[in-house]
């Protein structure tokens, strides 16, 4: 994959840069917005990949209760991060098309509300595995990660079963509803240009979460002592050199360069 | 137009500060990973 990145960097720019010109030039102007409409191609790309995002934070969360692996773990600590990310992106957007169009900024429907909840459950899951130590604290969070995706399918059905202020869904609406071809173009430009930075920030976070975890393990053995580090399998050979000179007959002195303690980091 | 441009500097400004985040991040876990091969 390391290989790859460069060009994963490129590829990326590229479809944003495409999908930027499709939103701007190339889509037609809505009739009764005008330009503001063009908000559009940016707010329904966040809205989908965010979602899109937590379900992926659900399953690696159901994995990691299931398996109690440390990379199922990370890949949902980098999914929830990513996804409140473009949630904000989303709650942004939206009352800055609402304001020239509806007249206000917010309204409390239950497109808006739901959507507001589910960032407030993403971000209380970041703060939980930010602030909480203990070594309960992934089983939490993963627990509330599966609770909270459940607000999801709310914030995506709330329109089809409450009358809302926020427009009805453009996908499989009813009468009326739909869109242009052309804006469909743009439509699916930026998601996959979106979907594609996603993924390039995924895969970054998820990487210095791994990172992250060596260290901190690497601390961990530092404090416990030389056997530890041996025990581990990631000794750098110097740990394995002060074991055959302290202690050649299970006799010698102690370890004069890592016998310190020294406290993990936090993460 | 003013409320389009605003959205999509919002966007991009959410979008590099995260980038930055994360390069800051990376760069402070190089040093602890120096200063640990360092000990």
């Amino acid at each position: 994959m390391k290989r790859f990145f460069p060009f994963f960097v490129l590829v990326t720019l590229a479809l944003l840069c495409y999908a930027f010109y499709q939103a701007m030039y190339v889509a037609p102007t809505e009739s009764t917005m005008g330009d503001v409409q063009r908000i559009f191609y940016y707010h329904l790309p966040h809205a989908w990949v965010a979602f899109l995002l937590f379900f992926t934070n659900f399953l690696a969360s159901i994995w990691y209760l299931v398996r109690r692996s440390e990379r199922s773990d990370a890949l949902a600590l980098a999914s929830a991060e990513v996804g409140v990310v473009f949630c904000t992106v989303v709650l942004i957007t939206g009352p800055l098309w609402a304001r020239p169009v509806w007249g206000i900024w917010w309204t409390w429907d239950a497109r808006l509300t739901s959507t507001l909840v589910l960032w407030l459950i993403y971000v209380s899951y970041l703060v939980l595995r930010r602030f909480a130590t203990g070594a309960q604290t992934q089983v939490l969070s993963a627990a509330l990660a599966i609770f909270g995706f459940v607000d999801v399918p709310i914030v995506y059905l709330s329109i089809r079963y409450f009358r809302t202020q926020h427009p009805q869904p453009v996908i499989a609406g009813g009468e009326g509803s739909g869109l242009d071809p052309r804006m469909w173009t743009a439509v699916l430009w930026n998601l996959a240009g979106f979907l594609s930075l996603a993924l390039l920030l995924i895969w970054l976070r998820y990487r210095l979460a791994l990172a992250e975890n060596a260290v901190e393990e690497a601390h961990a053995n530092r404090a416990l002592g030389p056997e530890a580090e041996m025990r581990s399998g990631k000794s750098d050979g110097r740990a394995e050199a002060e074991m055959r000179v302290t202690k050649p007959d299970g006799r010698g002195s102690a370890p004069q360069s890592s016998s310190a303690p020294k406290v993990g980091k936090p993460r | 137009m003013r409320f389009l441009y605003l959205a999509y500097i919002a966007t991009w400004t959410i979008h590099i500060l995260y980038i930055l985040y994360l390069t800051s991040r990376y760069r402070r876990l190089r040093e602890e990973r120096k200063e640990l091969e360092k000990e």
